[in-house]
């Protein structure tokens, strides 16, 4: 099914009989058995307002094609989405709607937040086939609860989105990277820890075996000139930097670590581990094998044994561990939450889709 | 503005409900005296008082979960206090309610430097939890107006705003965590010092909603390093329009100042007659911050002269000292409290698109001529938050509702050009019956049946928000 308007979709789940897969490009997250609900027949910017710093998109749009929009403008979405399709194998276009419905946020989350934060209104159809918005277009909203961010990051289980509206960022003129080589996950992290700390408004700090640990400075051109001075001094303890000024090459870097490039075709499961940044090092130990490091040590990825359960080594450690690549019968995917707050979301699912038919039970 | 009438039952059990609290609170938490009561009988929208049932002031988590399980128990229904600041009467007080203030939990648990946390007792202050850290080099962003009273909790109900949120976001962006007390008295732990949540964000949902699905009585915030320096510029302009444009093309130049604040020129004139900041006479201007080291801001305030010399600025004041940037936010800083020396005020707080803002100023101007009620603006202008003060005389019979009508039409023109009720302070009680405006009934369900899960029998803040008519059913009178 590939509704083209909002009323057609909307018809469609009220007239669903069973279970509903619903997909964007079908490049993100498990995907849900049932019949195939397409949102890619919604299609489109619907307002873009460069001078507003505001975009409102229908779900069903290419990332690629927001991307390029915004970029035409020197603007872009501040969250710095990934591309998953490379780390799980399935070929096919993002689109916006899949990276909302992931909280899909890349390195720029530790100083501009998530996709979330950005997020600022959207509309969807919830499991009775009901259109609902909420938020809007204007950067500064609170009026009614904040549906939207219940939204971002729900896996289309509460609802199909139709149309999301962001808040954006103009593309800064400069951009320089520094990268020190050769530290280990420990040492990676204090240095994280040391920039982001920093008044130099750091805005991505991240661990990429081989390459080494990386610092991004982003702004006009003199300040950068000026705050690379300053973090190379700063940093000095963790050996001598190597700062990468052309913003293509450094691009490439911040895109592996956005990607998790190192996994990608390689054997084993992957885990997202959402940790604070000060249990990295420690999480890297117990697991032992290869990690990429991103938000200054407070997202792991990791690669595992293929059907081995990651979780279970780092017990104790707050946070969350989820399998985003492989498959088991015995370990879930995703990380159980405490029994109050599982409650909690089981009866906010049944509010917005009682009949359980919206991306129910995940498959690999 | 109506309430619902009080529970009759309830009026009739204050004893047995005052003395089942006082069985699991220290003696000086409870306060059943009417003379004491009255302390609590409003918020910062004063013009509606109603002293509660009784008021509590526990001490930790656990006092406020026994608490809240009486009140549940008895059937009572529950107000959350933070410091009272609320300008939508999100802490008003019904007849029948019990005040459950959080102002003695005030305490700092954790800093961390390195993973750049606090987490505090959620009825410590805005402005102290930044106190606690400066002396190292940090602060916490949000910076409401009233954030030498206002508490942290509070801020979460509201998801307040303030001044420098163009760059750093408002409170939903800078929270990482809450211990939340539901109505039944459980006590749920919501995110922490990691970065996302691992099913729904609970948490986005839970900041914001002014006190109707739970009690937080701790938080996790997210601190940043101080810049090493900031720098105001004051712009003048002889037309409101043209101070809009210049605002747009700043932005859309890619220079992102810290804040862009916008007066026209009934505020200036106030303000000046009350503070004497020495603001030029014109009929707009716009105070507007870049942060960095000397010469990261030179860069930025060069870029922004640019701008505004295309648009023929009457003035263009930078300041070079201390001093003098503290003369340029004098203004801007009293605007409130002058206003509030020449009359009595209504603030608003919706938020239109930048883009409507020339359309919308002239039609403020048209609406304050026909309502013969004056009124200035004041704003945060990078975002399009827009603050129009309403003038009235409280004293003079059918004022009031005179300013009240006007207030509603501003509102509904805010949403009608695609913006919103409230940007940063709330709906409370105040823009509740303006709900049906922004919202379809289909909205306002999916938004209902969020509380429906948190506080089934809706006793927690149960009148505010939704428009009484639509929560009829779920209050039970």
């Amino acid at each position: 099914m590939r509704p083209t308007t909002e009323d057609d979709l909307a018809a469609l789940v009220r007239g669903a009989t069973g279970p509903l897969r619903v997909q964007g490009g079908g490049t993100r997250g498990p995907l849900a058995e049932g019949d195939v609900l397409e949102t890619a027949g919604l299609s489109g910017i619907v307002l873009y307002e460069p001078a507003a710093l505001t975009l409102v998109v229908r779900a069903g749009t290419p990332l690629a094609e927001v991307q390029a929009a915004l970029a035409a403008e020197d603007q872009r979405l501040p969250f710095e989405p990934g591309e998953m399709g490379g780390l799980l194998g399935r070929p096919g276009d993002s689109t916006i709607g899949g990276v909302v419905a992931t909280n899909a946020s890349g390195p720029r989350r530790v100083q501009a937040g998530a996709c979330r934060d950005s997020l600022i209104g959207v509309r969807f159809v919830d499991g009775r086939g009901t259109v609902i918005k909420n938020g809007g277009r204007v950067m500064k909203n609170v009026t009614g609860y904040d549906l939207v961010k219940l939204l971002a990051g729900s896996h289309g289980t509460l609802g199909v989105l139709t149309e999301v509206a962001f808040k954006l960022q103009p593309i800064p003129p400069a951009t320089a990277t520094l990268i020190l080589p050769g530290l280990t996950p420990a040492r990676a992290v204090a240095a994280m820890s040391a920039a982001l700390g920093s008044p130099f408004d750091v805005t991505g700090a991240a661990h990429l075996p081989g390459t080494g640990t990386l610092i991004r400075l982003e702004g006009l051109a003199a300040s950068i000139a000026y705050r690379v001075d300053r973090l190379l001094v700063a940093l000095a303890p963790f050996g001598q930097a190597v700062v990468e000024r052309d913003p293509a090459a450094a691009a490439a870097l911040w895109q592996q670590v956005r990607d998790a490039a190192p996994f990608h075709g390689r054997e084993g499961d992957v885990w997202r581990i959402s940790v604070r940044p000060s249990d990295g090092p420690e999480v890297a130990a117990r697991l032992g094998g290869e990690v990429v490091m991103d938000w200054g040590g407070g997202l792991i990825w990791a690669l595992y044994p293929a059907g081995m359960d990651a979780r279970a080594q780092l017990a104790g450690i707050a946070g969350h561990a989820t399998r985003v690549r492989g498959a088991s019968a015995n370990v879930p995917a995703a990380a159980p939450e405490p029994a109050p707050v599982a409650a909690l979301t089981a009866a906010l699912r049944a509010q917005f889709d009682p009949r359980g038919i919206l991306n129910g039970e995940a498959s690999q | 503005m109506q309430m619902p009438a009080p529970d009759a039952r309830t009026l009739g059990r204050k004893p047995v409900i005052v003395a089942r609290l006082r069985e699991v609170l220290p003696a000086d938490a409870v306060i059943d005296d009417p003379v004491e009561l009255r302390a609590y009988e409003c918020d910062a929208l004063a013009a509606y008082r109603c002293p509660p049932l009784a008021a509590i002031l526990p001490r930790s988590t656990a006092e406020v979960a026994a608490a809240l399980k009486v009140c549940l128990a008895e059937g009572v229904k529950v107000v959350p206090r933070g410091a009272g600041t609320s300008l939508a009467g999100g802490a008003m007080p019904s007849e029948d309610s019990v005040i459950l203030g959080i102002a003695r939990m005030t305490r700092v648990l954790e800093v961390d430097y390195a993973d750049r946390i606090i987490r505090v007792e959620a009825g410590r202050t805005n402005l102290s939890v930044t106190g606690a850290i400066e002396s190292d080099g940090f602060f916490y962003a949000p910076d409401p107006s009233s954030q030498l009273a206002c508490a942290i909790a509070g801020n979460i109900a509201m998801n307040s705003g303030g001044a420098h949120c163009l760059k750093y976001g408002v409170t939903t962006n800078n929270l990482l965590g809450v211990t939340l007390v539901t109505m039944a008295g459980e006590v749920l732990e919501i995110g922490g010092a990691h970065l996302d949540a691992p099913g729904l964000d609970l948490l986005g949902v839970i900041c914001g909603s002014e006190g109707q699905l739970g009690v937080v009585t701790e938080a996790t915030l997210r601190i940043l390093a101080k810049p090493e320096g900031a720098l105001p510029v004051l712009i003048g302009f002889d037309s409101s329009e043209v101070a809009g444009a210049c605002v747009a093309d700043i932005i859309r130049a890619g220079v992102l100042p810290v804040a862009i604040e916008f007066m026209d020129r009934p505020c200036i004139r106030a303000t000046e007659d009350f503070a004497h900041a020495g603001y030029p006479d014109c009929e707009a201007l716009l105070i507007i911050e870049v942060e960095g080291s000397p010469a990261e801001i030179d860069e930025q305030l060069g870029l922004i002269r640019t701008i505004a010399e295309r648009h023929s600025p009457v003035e263009f004041r930078e300041s070079r000292s201390e001093e003098e940037s503290k003369r340029i936010w004098l203004g801007r800083k009293s605007a409130f409290g002058a206003m509030g020396q020449i009359n009595d005020y209504m603030c608003l707080d919706g938020t239109i698109p930048v883009s409507a803002l020339p359309r919308v100023l002239r039609r403020i101007g048209e609406l304050s001529a026909e309502y013969g009620l004056e009124v200035a603006n004041v704003f945060h202008a990078g975002d399009g938050n827009m603050h129009p003060l309403i003038l009235y005389h409280a004293n003079t019979p059918g004022q009031l509702e005179l300013c009240e009508k006007l207030g509603a039409e501003i509102l509904t023109l805010c949403v009608e050009v695609g913006g919103c009720l409230t940007g940063e302070h709330g709906v409370g009680i105040e823009k509740r019956d303006l709900m049906t405006v922004q919202f379809t009934p289909a909205d306002l369900e999916a938004q209902m049946r969020v509380k429906d899960v948190f506080d089934p029998a809706w006793l927690l803040n149960p009148a505010k928000v939704f428009p009484l008519a639509a929560s009829a059913g779920r209050r039970g009178n």
